[in-house]
């Protein structure tokens, strides 16, 4: 008799299941989009066809549906730093990749902040940074912004370092960023005080020519 | 680095430029692409069949035949095209697993034809990805148990160098090996056999008294059958000593299923011996004397169907259990309710509920003996009804046992069991490897110092120096990486430096002179101050050349010199050779830890150390640049 009741049991257990799997499905059809034209690319960004052609190649093998989401880019980007987490810094990039805010980010999106990180000017550049550590889009930086940001990048360095990673060293990178920065002493820096700081920077006008041969 | 994101690889390194403003310190050069040119398709001609793939598609693995130099060889002047004379259907995976970075085994193709496939491309089997990865071990399992076997069939002579011991084992457990062995194999059956049947006789009554009932046998020829249970007892008896002998792990021996058999058989009649006319026991004797009855499984040594039952039933015990958990419920149940239900009649036999399970056993098994019948219309209406569950019941556990019994019959379960452990033990350990081969891969090629003649003002000749070991992708893997170093101002190192590290710090304000290492390994070897100069050179001079003599119980000397002094911006100070007139290149302060490391290997065994492998290149390796290396390896065996 037990097992009668076990068996009836059973068979209601199955019927909600089947529901369930029906409105997993209803889910799984994904928004799937196509970029514009490669002619529009092309003039709307300072790639050549074929760059376009390669970069889109490897954005839809990893996004076969043809946006990033979130995940996907803090899954893709982590790839890259084995040793530490890179989930928060990732974020903040997705964030200055998110143009239009909507969490996620097209083939366009992903193709015109490469042009400007790639085949921009140096104020571009700068400009592209200077919104990627404005996490709240306000304008400026302010000092707990910039310890986010920083914080973020000791992450992806991992717990293995050497030296060791003791006190708070993000504090004080940060300390030394805004000594360089902040022209007024205002504690927060501006657009055009970091434009200003950045050029003065022999070393760090050397180092973003580094990245002029990427593609 | 999984090469499947490869081709995100440009936008990480464009994504660093977000670093620039928060780094102090310069940042390396960057590797440059010498022979860049357009992409382009290349043709796989795999007997006939043409693939097209980019060759960037194909650079994304350097250390297989396809993505290396090799396939140069297989390449076909006339037609341009790379030709290969394998099998074109696994080609297939193979190549996909070039363009998505996942390695698929397909069910169809047989194990070793893959394998050799992999091991002809270069590829390594273990990154053979999750959804296929069970599917294929399985079936290397099934191949390697079939070789196995096969290899026991031919065997026919045993290895030359065997004690006495181990033939006499050998000659328990197999018994085909040996004449003697079949012959003791017989010998021992028949004596179970006989007395097994002896114990059974013995029972029977024959023969009779004129005034008395028929007696058993057993009281009748006492002496005969007596002597018959002393021999069956003393082979018995001589088998186990011998057994126990000869067993490898005596211990082990005595806890297995069946020495205690054994020991069960043989001991009734001991026991028995020790205790003789003794009226207060005898009923304990009786009672020993069913545990002759144990005698009967020793046959499960002499029959493969008897063991695999017992296994069978060990096996599914938690279905069994559960069935038996519940065929107690319904019995309960339905007692309860004949108990009840037959109250009221009278010189009725259900007379308290343990007496009913009696009745509800006899009726759920559908036996009916017909010894306890119900009287009262509900007792029997309930009669009903507990019979016809009675048949669902025991139709449950039936399937369960045959299936298991044919599973293990085809000798699944028992791999089953073992491979569910191995599997994730297994799964663990490649993630864990491929984890960590992308992180070591890094951290070896800074000790190899490629990264350190890469700085912002290094020379053109050290680069022609450097060797090409690693491929474009993941030397721009690694600048990137050391650009982040660079940002951070601290440095990659593996988990066993960072414990060091703390040791070190700890015993910074240390300084001693001597430089005697011949002690222990660790950090008692800080034989340096981390700030002068000098104390370096002396230790260059002395230590490097004198102390691959002295260390013989460690086997390598690691350096570490780490770059305490503010940097400048120019660096070629530190790029100087000529400063140092020791062969090492030890820079402003250094620490000299020994410890064990373990030359680079390919990221599939997991930098265990080696001490065995790594061959002194202490003379050899100043010799390459290595200007502000941080870690210099110097093996002193």
């Amino acid at each position: 008799m037990g097992m009668v009741l076990g068996t009836f049991s059973m068979h209601t257990k199955q019927v909600t299941y089947r529901t369930d799997k029906v409105d997993d499905e209803l889910e799984m059809t994904m928004v799937s989009h196509r970029p514009e034209g490669l002619e529009q690319l092309e003039a709307q960004t300072n790639f050549t066809k074929q760059e376009l052609q390669v970069l889109y190649r490897g954005f839809k093998n990893e996004c076969p549906s043809g946006v990033v989401n979130e995940e996907t880019f803090k899954h893709i980007y982590a790839q890259f730093f084995p040793h530490g987490d890179a989930s928060t810094y990732a974020h903040y990039l997705f964030n200055a990749f998110d143009t239009r805010n909507n969490g996620s980010i097209k083939f366009e999106d992903f193709v015109m902040g490469l042009s400007t990180l790639l085949r921009g000017t140096v104020r571009d550049k700068l400009e592209w940074t200077f919104h990627l550590y404005d996490i709240n889009r306000d304008g400026f930086i302010n000092r707990e912004e910039m310890t986010e940001i920083v914080r973020a990048i000791y992450d992806m360095m991992g717990k293995y370092t050497y030296p060791a990673l003791k006190g708070d060293v993000p504090k004080q990178h940060v300390d030394t960023f805004f000594e360089k920065m902040d022209k007024n002493k205002d504690g927060v820096v501006t657009l055009e005080e970091f434009v200003i700081a950045c050029q003065e920077d022999e070393n760090m006008m050397r180092s973003m020519q580094l990245f002029e041969n990427v593609m | 680095m999984a090469a499947g994101v490869a081709a995100w690889l440009p936008f990480a390194r464009a994504a660093a430029i977000g670093w620039m403003p928060v780094a102090n310190l310069p940042m390396p050069v960057a590797p440059t692409n010498k022979n860049k040119r357009q992409d382009e398709l290349i043709i796989l001609n795999v007997s006939g069949r043409r693939f097209q793939t980019w060759r960037n598609t194909l650079d994304r693995y350097p250390d297989t035949l396809l993505g290396s130099s090799e396939k140069e060889f297989f390449f076909n002047e006339e037609t341009r095209e790379y030709f290969f004379d394998r099998d074109p259907d696994s080609f297939r995976s193979i190549l996909n697993f070039y363009r998505t970075g996942k390695l698929h085994y397909p069910r169809y193709e047989c194990i070793s034809a893959y394998d050799e496939e992999l091991a002809f491309f270069g590829i390594i089997p273990e990154i053979i990805s999750d959804c296929c990865y069970e599917e294929y071990k399985d079936r290397k399992r099934e191949n390697t148990e079939r070789l196995m076997d096969d290899l026991e069939d031919n065997k026919d002579n045993k290895p030359p160098n065997m004690t006495f011991r181990e033939t006499m084992w050998r000659a328990f457990e197999n018994p085909h090996t040996s004449t003697m062995a079949l012959v003791f194999y017989y010998v021992t059956g028949f004596f179970i056999a006989i007395s097994v049947i002896t114990n059974v006789v013995e029972t029977v009554p024959c023969g009779t008294t004129p005034n008395q009932r028929d007696i058993p046998c057993g009281e009748r020829y006492t002496e005969a059958f007596f002597c018959m249970d002393t021999a069956c007892v003393m082979i018995f008896t001589v088998e186990y000593l011998m057994r126990l002998f000869a067993a490898p792990s005596r211990y082990r021996f005595m806890r297995s299923v069946m020495s205690i058999i054994d020991v069960v058989a043989i001991l009734p009649y001991y026991i028995g011996l020790v205790m003789t006319n003794n009226e207060d026991v005898s009923g304990a004797f009786v009672t020993l004397r069913v545990f002759r009855v144990f005698r009967i499984f020793k046959f499960s040594r002499h029959s493969q169907g008897l063991r695999i039952l017992g296994y069978t039933l060990k096996s599914c015990a938690s279905e069994l259990g559960f069935l038996l958990f519940s065929l107690t419920m319904a019995i309960i149940i339905f007692a309860t309710v004949m108990f009840y239900a037959e109250k009221g009649s009278s010189s009725s036999k259900f007379t308290s509920i343990p007496a009913s399970f009696w009745y509800t056993i006899v009726t759920m098994t559908t036996l009916g003996y017909g010894d306890m019948v119900p009287k009262t219309i509900a007792g029997k209406i309930f009669g009903s009804i507990c019979s016809l569950s009675g048949v669902l019941v025991i139709a449950l556990p039936v399937p369960v046992i045959v299936s298991n019994f044919s599973r293990i019959y085809h000798q699944n379960q028992r791999a089953d069991k073992r491979r569910a452990q191995k599997v994730q033990k297994a799964r663990l350990a490649r993630m864990r490897i491929s984890k960590a081969g992308s992180s070591t891969a890094f951290l070896h090629s800074k000790r190899n110092g490629l990264n350190q003649s890469l700085e912002l003002t290094g020379s053109l000749e050290e680069d022609q120096q450097l060797k090409k070991t690693t491929s474009l992708l993941e030397s721009q893997h690694h600048h990137l990486l050391h650009c982040l170093e660079k940002t951070t101002n601290h440095e990659f190192v593996d988990e066993r430096l960072y414990e060091q590290g703390y040791l070190q710090t700890a015993l910074q304000n240390f300084p001693s002179q001597s430089p005697s290492l011949s002690s222990e390994e660790g950090v008692t070897g800080t034989c340096c101050s981390r700030r002068t100069k000098k104390n370096i050179q002396a230790l260059n001079a002395t230590h490097t050349h004198s102390h691959t003599h002295n260390l013989q119980e460690l086997s390598a000397l690691h350096i570490h010199c780490g770059e305490q002094q503010p940097l400048n911006t120019s660096r070629s100070s530190l790029n100087l050779m000529s400063d140092e007139s020791g062969s090492l290149n030890c820079k402003s302060s250094g620490l000299v830890t020994t410890a064990i490391i373990s030359i680079p290997t390919p990221p599939s065994n997991n930098s265990r150390a080696n001490p065995d492998a790594p061959p002194p290149p202490n003379p050899d390796a100043p010799p390459r640049p290595n200007p502000g290396s941080d870690v210099v390896k110097i093996s002193a065996l």
